[in-house]
């Protein structure tokens, strides 16, 4: 009794002073960067005004709707596709790096390497790469977006496999299935639905991803945007947030429901 | 007849798992696997259809040793060892039938077994399987709405497609409420009889061992402290067993 009353004292202690180091280290940042918090607050609901007033859409800005559609199109598809590849690559590439379907340690530590590598590098930082090799195109975004996304999938996938397939994998084992048989019989319906909700939950990000790429790479949705606020057409640049917006909200309105209908 | 002579295993460099396990179970008998837990019920079940290596020891089915089989020869053996386990390992997923025919993948080719192509005598033995255990009209229902006993039920019949000589269950009972748990047993039993099976089950409830078991085994911190029929399991015996008195769980 003793020693456990004593436990959760100390339990609360450590939780105060964890609590007082993330308070005191954002004091200290402050004072040494010289941040005044208080202006600092009072500026949020200012740039919000000036956002309003300046990127609201005018009667004007609906004449620049078709080109801005047609683009927002193209990048929902550049999203779309490159998931999927990535999807495919990497769910085969999660098969022989995790730790049940896994061919050996060392493939698997590779495996590890190859997602956490790709995983790591930022998206910006993927795009100007490949804008050396590949120029301004449409297929420097495809390649960001995919090397990107296997990162992610890779180790998300190799998850949901240890997670869920290892009990399954077990008991058709025990029955005397091959390897090819027990992954398609049991791992892949296994997994199926939890792999589905990422693939979906990539391509909603990969279109809120790819219009910063279509601004490093000038193509797409973020190209345009990039166009109109550069040459302060505020409005028709609101008009395409306000359209990418609209759009990511049907996406993940669409992905809920096969969501709904697939789990 | 399965016989197991000397079996050793150990996780980890001087801690046994198991110490010169020896026993040997004839065909119609229902063997119970009892004793604490973390004593090595599991290590020993697991290690008869090879899902765990062991380090040591002989375990024969029908006079030839598994241990020493390699990769095809031991899908064939496997095949030949059904396998019930306490979270039934079934997919979720997909229907009753479909996981009933999965117990069919050790006689099929690789691409067979793959696309998941089964023959008409095949899926007609699945039908009258879930007849016997009593699910015949769930076969096309994902078995995620199945309850708990219905559930084993359709794992139990998953491994009797595979014509097995040795059923291995694994705490078959520890998630089923009490009535469920006898139909399971008694299923068991029964089928242990109709098709002259060896069935071991690794058990908590000592009464359900008592009652529905032949021979009766018990192991203790890895070794084996009793091998007998079911009748001669007595007071004395489970409290060695156990390290306490356990009276009650016998009446």
């Amino acid at each position: 009794m003793q020693s456990s009353a004593k436990y959760l004292t100390r339990k609360g202690w450590y939780q105060t002073a964890i609590i007082a180091i993330i308070g005191g280290t954002y004091i200290l940042g402050s004072w040494i960067l010289n941040f005044d918090n208080l202006s600092g607050l009072m500026a949020v609901p200012r740039a919000f005004g000036w956002l309003g007033i300046n990127f609201q859409p005018t009667a004007k800005s609906v004449e620049y709707l078709p080109k801005i559609w047609q683009k927002l199109m193209q990048t929902v598809l550049l999203a779309i596709s490159s998931t999927v590849v990535a999807a495919i690559i990497s769910i085969f590439v999660a098969l022989i790096g995790s730790k049940v379907t896994g061919i050996n340690g060392f493939v698997q530590l590779i495996v590890r390497g190859i997602a956490s590598f790709f995983r790591n590098i930022p998206l910006v930082a993927w795009s100007m790469i490949l804008l050396f090799s590949f120029k301004q195109s449409d297929f420097t975004g495809f390649l960001a977006l995919l090397l990107m996304s296997i990162g992610f999938l890779i180790r998300a996938f190799m998850e949901i496999i240890e997670d869920e397939a290892s009990e399954t994998m077990l008991a058709l084992k025990a029955t005397g299935a091959s390897y090819f048989q027990v992954i398609f019989q049991a791992v892949l319906p296994q997994i199926l639905p939890s792999v589905l909700s990422w693939i979906l939950y990539m391509i909603e990000n990969n279109v809120r991803d790819a219009t910063l790429v279509g601004i490093l790479t000038g193509t797409g949705i973020g190209f345009i945007f990039d166009l109109y606020y550069k040459s302060f057409r505020f409005d028709a640049a609101g008009m395409t947030v306000l359209s990418i917006i609209i759009v990511v909200i049907g996406l993940e309105l669409i992905s809920n429901q096969i969501r709904k209908v697939i789990l | 007849m399965l016989e197991v002579k000397n079996l050793d295993k150990s996780y980890q460099k001087d801690h046994p798992a198991l110490t010169n396990i020896s026993f040997s179970v004839k065909p119609g008998t229902f063997v119970a696997i009892i004793g604490p837990s973390g004593a090595g019920k599991t290590t020993i079940l697991r290690s008869l259809n090879q899902l765990i290596k062991d380090d040591n020891g002989e375990i024969l089915l029908d006079g030839s040793n598994i241990r020493s089989a390699n990769k095809a020869q031991l899908r064939k053996y496997r095949r030949q060892i059904g396998m019930v386990f306490q979270n039934y390992n079934l997919i979720e997923r997909l229907t009753v039938i479909e996981n009933v025919l999965h117990g069919r993948l050790g006689y099929k080719s690789t691409l067979a077994g793959v696309f998941g192509r089964y023959t008409q005598a095949e899926k007609e033995e699945a039908m009258s399987l879930l007849k016997k255990v009593g699910l015949e009209d769930f076969a096309l229902q994902r078995c995620s709405e199945l309850s708990g006993g219905q559930k084993q039920r359709v794992g139990i019949a998953r491994s009797l497609i595979q014509h097995p000589k040795v059923i291995l269950c694994d705490e078959p009972i520890a998630s089923l409420d009490p009535a469920s748990a006898q139909t399971v047993m008694q299923l068991l039993k029964d089928l242990t009889e109709e098709y002259n099976l060896i069935c071991v089950a690794n058990l908590h409830q000592i009464n359900m061992a008592k009652k529905y078991a032949d021979q009766i085994i018990g192991i203790r911190k890895g070794q084996l402290v009793f091998d007998e029929a079911a009748d001669l399991l007595s007071e004395d015996i489970l409290r060695t067993l156990y390290d306490q008195d356990i009276t009650k769980e016998l009446e």
